[in-house]
C-alpha cells in the first residue's frame, strides 16, 4: 500500500490542460461537490427524517416515495428566494460574513484524508492546521452577526464566538493526546499508524486504557464548536430568534447551512482520523477469513471514512433531540472547570502511558 | 519556485496582503479596518508557507486572527458610538509621506548594504515540526519555561482582575 499511498491526489496535481493546473482545481473542488452532495442528502433531509422518527413523527412525506425529494424542492425555492439585505444593515459585511463563514469550514477539508489515495495536502502540520483554521470561522460569525445590525444577531454571534473560542482549548488538548500516541502530526500518517491485521483494535480509542477520556472531551468540545444542541446557544431559536444569522434569507441563508454542516462532517472527520482510525477498516482478519484485507483499499478508504464521519453525524443528531440546551453560565462552567482540567489530567496520563509503558 | 502557477499564487496573496494592508489604513470605518486584518493576516500566513514555514504559518493564523483579532474585534464592537467616523480629518499629508518613504527608504539600505539579496542554497528536509519540538525542548527550554511562566502570571493576573468582587456587592 505504501507506493499507492495519495496516488490519486498527486497524479490529479499534475494534470494540466492548456498549461493551467486544472488538476489542482479538481482537487480542492472534490470536498466542495461532497460537502454540497452530502448536506443535501444526509443533511437536510436525513436530519429531518432522524429527528422525526426521534420524536415519533414521519417527516418529510408528500414530495416523491418518503419525502424523498423535499430536499430538491428546497434548494428550488432557496433559489428563487427574493436576496433581502436589510436596510439598516452594514451591506458589505452581511454580504461578507457568510463567505467568510463557509471559506472557514472548507478550509480545514484540505488535511484530511479521505482515502489512502486522497489528501487534499499532506501537511506535516496538518492535526494543527485543522485545529487552527476554524479561527476564520469565528471572524465570519462576527461579520455576519454585526453585519445583520440586530441585537439578537449580535448577541449570538458574541455568544458564538466566546463559545468556539473557548472550547477550542480542551478540544486542542484532547487532540493533543492522540497526536503524542502517533508522534506525528501529519493526518495520513496518523491514520497509517493505526492500520493493521487486527482492525479497531490498533485504533488509537483502545490504544492506552486512558485513550477514551480525550476521545470523549474532544466528543463534547466538538459539539459546541460547531454549535449544535446540547450548545446550541447561539441560536437558541426560543431566545435569539435564530442568533447570528436572523436576518438571512435565500442562498445567504443556504450557505451558512451548508457551512454548518461542512464543519459537522470535519469535526466528525478529525475524530475519526485521530481516534477512530481515519480510512482504516475496523474489521479484523479472522484466521482465513481475511476481512481486513479484503476491505481494504483506495475505495474501501473513502467507505470507511465518509460512513465514520456520518456516523458521528448521527450521534450529533440524536443528541440534539435527546439532551436540553445549556445556560451560558453553564456551558462556560462545563468548558473551563470541568472539560479543561480533565483534558490536562488525560493529557499528562498519556504522556507517561507513552514514555514508561511501550 | 520556477512553477509559473506558484508565481502567480505568490503574487495573489503579496497583493492581497499589501492592499487589505492598506485598508486597514486608509478606511475611515474602525469596524472595516478590524475586518480587514483578517485578510493581511491570512495573507502574511500564506507567505510564510512560500518561506517554507508551515508551523509558523498555521501558528500566525491561530494566535493573530484566533486570538488578537477577535479581542480586537470585541474591543471595537463594545466601543460606543462606533458607527461615527472615529478618525481625525486633520491630515499631514506631505510630512507623513516624507517620514514614509525616508523610512522605508533607510530599512531598504541598511537591508541591502548589509545583507545582499541571497537565495537560500539549501532546502528544508523533513518535519519541521519535530526540529521545532526539539530545539524548543533542548537549547531554547529555559527561554521557553521563562515565556510560559510570564503568560501563567498575565493569565492568573487577568482572572482576578476580571473577578467577581465579593466586597462591593
Amino acid at each position: 500500500m505504501g507506493n499507492s499511498l495519495n496516488a490519486w491526489s498527486e497524479a490529479l496535481a499534475g494534470f494540466y490542460l492548456f498549461g493551467l493546473p486544472l488538476g489542482l482545481v479538481i482537487i480542492a473542488a472534490i470536498p466542495l461537490v461532497f460537502i454540497a452532495l452530502y448536506s443535501l442528502t444526509y443533511g437536510v433531509y436525513g436530519e429531518r427524517k432522524i429527528s422525526a422518527f426521534m420524536q415519533d413523527r414521519l417527516g418529510p412525506m408528500e414530495v416523491g416515495k418518503w419525502g424523498i425529494l423535499q430536499t430538491i424542492a428546497d434548494i428550488l425555492k432557496l433559489l428563487q428566494k427574493e436576496d433581502i439585505v436589510p436596510t439598516s444593515a452594514d451591506k458589505f459585511l452581511f454580504v461578507v460574513g457568510p463567505g467568510i463563514l463557509f471559506v472557514g469550514s472548507f478550509l480545514a477539508f484540505a488535511v484530511l484524508p479521505f482515502s489512502p489515495a486522497f489528501i487534499g495536502a499532506s501537511l506535516n502540520v496538518g492535526l494543527f492546521y485543522a485545529i487552527g483554521i476554524v479561527a476564520i470561522e469565528v471572524v465570519g460569525i462576527l461579520a455576519a452577526g454585526w453585519g445583520s445590525n440586530n441585537k439578537w444577531s449580535l448577541y449570538g454571534a458574541v455568544r458564538s464566538v466566546a463559545q468556539i473560542v473557548s472550547y477550542e482549548i480542551p478540544a486542542a488538548i484532547a487532540l493533543l493526546c492522540g497526536a503524542m500516541m502517533a508522534g506525528t502530526l501529519d493526518m495520513q500518517k496518523i491514520t497509517m499508524l493505526q492500520s493493521g491485521t487486527y482492525g479497531f483494535a490498533h485504533f488509537y480509542l483502545f490504544h492506552s486504557p486512558i485513550a477514551w477520556l480525550p476521545f470523549l472531551i474532544y466528543f463534547i468540545a466538538s459539539l459546541a464548536e460547531v454549535n449544535r444542541a446540547p450548545f446550541d446557544i447561539p441560536e437558541a431559536e426560543s431566545e435569539l430568534v435564530a442568533g447570528y444569522f436572523t436576518e438571512y434569507s435565500g442562498m445567504k441563508f443556504a450557505v451558512i447551512f451548508l457551512a454548518e454542516y461542512g464543519s459537522m462532517f470535519m469535526v466528525s472527520a478529525i475524530i475519526s482520523i485521530v481516534f477512530l482510525g481515519g480510512w482504516n477498516s475496523p474489521l479484523p482478519n479472522l484466521g482465513a477469513i481475511a476481512l481486513n484485507d479484503w476491505t481494504t483499499g483506495p475505495v474501501w478508504g473513502a467507505f470507511w471514512i465518509i460512513s465514520k464521519g456520518f456516523f458521528f453525524i448521527f450521534v450529533q443528531m440524536w443528541l440534539r433531540w435527546t439532551l436540553p440546551r445549556l445556560r451560558v453560565d453553564q456551558l462556560m462552567y462545563l468548558c473551563w472547570k470541568v472539560l479543561t482540567p480533565f483534558a490536562f489530567v488525560s493529557f499528562v496520563l498519556t504522556a507517561i502511558w507513552e514514555i514508561y509503558i511501550p | 519556485m520556477s512553477n509559473p502557477t506558484y508565481t502567480v499564487i505568490f503574487y495573489l496573496f503579496a497583493a492581497i496582503t499589501v492592499c487589505s494592508a492598506a485598508f486597514v489604513v486608509f478606511t475611515r470605518n474602525v469596524i472595516y479596518s478590524a475586518f480587514s486584518l483578517l485578510f493581511t493576516f491570512f495573507g502574511v500566513a500564506a507567505l510564510y508557507v512560500f518561506l517554507s514555514a508551515d508551523f509558523i504559518a498555521v501558528t500566525q493564523v491561530v494566535v493573530y486572527v484566533g486570538g488578537i483579532l477577535v479581542l480586537l474585534l470585541f474591543g471595537v464592537m463594545f466601543t460606543n458610538s462606533i458607527m461615527q467616523g472615529q478618525k481625525s480629518e486633520v491630515l499631514h499629508i506631505i510630512p507623513g509621506t516624507l517620514l514614509l518613504v525616508g523610512m522605508i527608504g533607510a530599512m531598504l539600505y541598511t537591508f541591502y548594504t548589509t545583507h545582499g539579496w541571497m537565495p537560500s542554497e539549501t532546502t528544508l528536509q523533513g518535519s519541521i515540526v519535530e526540529r521545532i519540538g526539539f530545539e524548543t525542548m533542548s537549547r531554547y527550554v529555559l527561554p521557553f519555561e521563562m515565556v510560559s511562566i510570564l503568560l501563567l502570571a498575565a493569565l492568573i493576573g487577568a482572572a482576578f482582575l476580571a473577578r467577581f468582587d465579593k466586597s462591593s456587592k
